[in-house]
């Protein structure tokens, strides 16, 4: 029999719940939960406003620090792929903020600034921005010169230039840091929060931890997957195909 | 429009790693009068494409100089390149709207585009195009600016016979619609009569001047290959240096 490709995704879905269900009956303790017993928690999380409230205070650390960590990420990876001096200078500077664990960065950031809302959005963006500076410094460096030739003899300004030249071609490579960050800017502002906020995704699982309480634990976790879908499916995905239209 | 004026005293590639440096001009002087359509006619890898960057502006690293005679400013100049090198991710009208100052010159797109049969496709991407519909966009854009001074590097390589001659055709009823200087880079001697005013024979490199020849015949029989052909068996016997250029 030939299984429609649409309904794999829904198939395998189904058999995780079963294959979850099965075990926790079977496990018959507390710290296993069953995916009914989980749903139950994430609605009345819901209801009572307490997991829209945390999810929301998490989302918009995530919003701000990601928006930064991009922005300047993406305008120094330009600024090194294109200059090899700067590119030679800064290069040590990058191994060593890529190789530092996210924790130091995060415990020094609140040690120095303390225990404010803007040295964890510093904290975390501290963790991301050289891993996007890394990416797109290889999309720069892999620009098209013959294109970029092209611009400057048909005399384009520099706006028209990065708009229309470089930005395009730099497009998978900002794709590819969106998602890698948006992975790993989720985990680290969920230590931040737990290390030194009083909410947030993060506050909220220390707290259920100290209480295992294993059911609440999973359904803020299901949540915020859930979310992070929603964004892949709403506008990354869709962003994806605009940019893209003009491949056969 | 001024004639330019070229004058290129030596322009040297440094050496890198095993290579050593190369000289690839050495002591060239042009002077392209206004309206004029100069072709250049010399080896492979004398230089053509060096001496094009460098009246572009896209190689500053040479001694010389490069100028209109009545005035201290850069020519304005379109560039039609080896490759067509149009934006993938923009379509056949884009490129072209992309190079004007006004982006709202309604009017030149869609005469430019008519004139070079490109109005079907102007919303078309590059990717689908023909190789020879993409010389076409390439040469449009150029035309799109309205330089004192057009550049073209062998436009036509790799274009099978027929759609070669097509775009030829094209780009010589542009060119008379509106008559610009044209420094036109070719390996083919029949080409380059069809086409020019005047031809510029060039040396291997360091690349100077041989000669020059003012092509005779009316513009009106360059359609006749046989006037063409008895031309260039002509240009042979009496310059046999050029035999060895072609």
């Amino acid at each position: 029999m030939k299984l429609n490709k649409q309904l794999l995704p829904l198939l395998s879905l189904l058999a995780f719940l079963a294959i979850w269900q099965g075990s926790a009956i079977y496990i018959n303790n507390h710290t296993l939960p069953t995916p009914t017993a989980v749903a139950l928690v994430f609605w009345q999380a819901c209801v009572s406003g307490q997991l829209p409230f945390h999810l929301g205070v998490t989302l918009l650390r995530l919003l701000v620090s990601f928006s930064i960590a991009m922005l300047l990420g993406s305008a120094i990876g330009i600024v090194l792929g294109r200059h090899k001096k700067l590119d030679a200078f800064f290069d040590n500077w990058l191994v060593i903020f890529l190789n530092v664990p996210a924790l130091v960065t995060i415990i020094l950031c609140y040690v120095w600034f303390g225990l404010i809302e803007s040295a964890a959005i510093l904290a975390v963006v501290i963790n991301k921005l050289p891993s996007v500076i890394v990416t797109i410094r290889e999309g720069a460096r892999s620009l098209d010169q013959d294109l970029l030739d092209m611009a400057r003899c048909f005399g384009f300004s520099q706006r028209k230039t990065l708009i229309h030249v470089i930005w395009p071609q730099l497009h998978p490579f900002v794709m590819a840091a969106t998602r890698s960050g948006l992975a790993l800017i989720w985990k680290i502002i969920l230590v931040v929060e737990l290390l030194g906020r009083s909410n947030g995704m993060g506050y909220q699982l220390h707290l259920f931890f100290q209480m295992f309480d294993v059911a609440s634990i999973l359904a803020y976790t299901l949540a915020f997957v859930g979310v992070i879908q929603l964004i892949e499916l709403i506008i990354l995905k869709p962003l994806d195909r605009k940019a893209l239209r003009w491949r056969r | 429009m001024s004639d330019i004026q070229i004058n290129i005293i030596n322009k040297t590639y440094p050496a890198i790693e095993q290579a050593g440096s190369h000289t690839a001009i050495a002591d060239l002087n042009l002077s392209l009068k206004s309206g004029e359509f100069i072709c250049l006619v010399g080896p492979s890898g004398c230089g053509k494409t060096t001496l094009l960057n460098i009246i572009a502006d896209l190689d500053n690293d040479y001694q010389g100089s490069i100028g209109l005679s009545q005035q201290s400013s850069r020519p304005k100049i379109g560039y039609i390149f080896q490759n067509p090198r149009l934006l993938p991710w923009r379509t056949v009208r884009e490129n072209i709207e992309l190079v004007l100052e006004d982006p709202l010159s309604v009017n030149i797109i869609d005469s430019l585009l008519e004139v070079m049969q490109l109005t079907p496709s102007q919303h078309v991407y590059p990717e689908r195009l023909s190789l020879g519909m993409s010389r076409r966009v390439s040469i449009t854009r150029a035309f799109a600016v309205d330089p004192d001074l057009l550049l073209m590097d062998e436009p036509f390589v790799s274009l099978d016979a027929p759609t070669a001659r097509q775009v030829r055709a094209l780009l010589l009823s542009l060119w008379q619609q509106r008559p610009h200087t044209v420094l036109f880079v070719t390996h083919d001697l029949r080409e380059a009569i069809a086409l020019a005013d005047r031809i510029i024979f060039l040396s291997a490199s360091p690349m100077s001047v041989i000669s020059e020849i003012i092509v005779p015949i009316p513009r009106a029989e360059r359609h006749d290959e046989t006037a063409i052909e008895t031309f260039r068996q002509q240009l042979i016997n009496d310059y046999p240096a050029i035999k060895q250029l072609l």
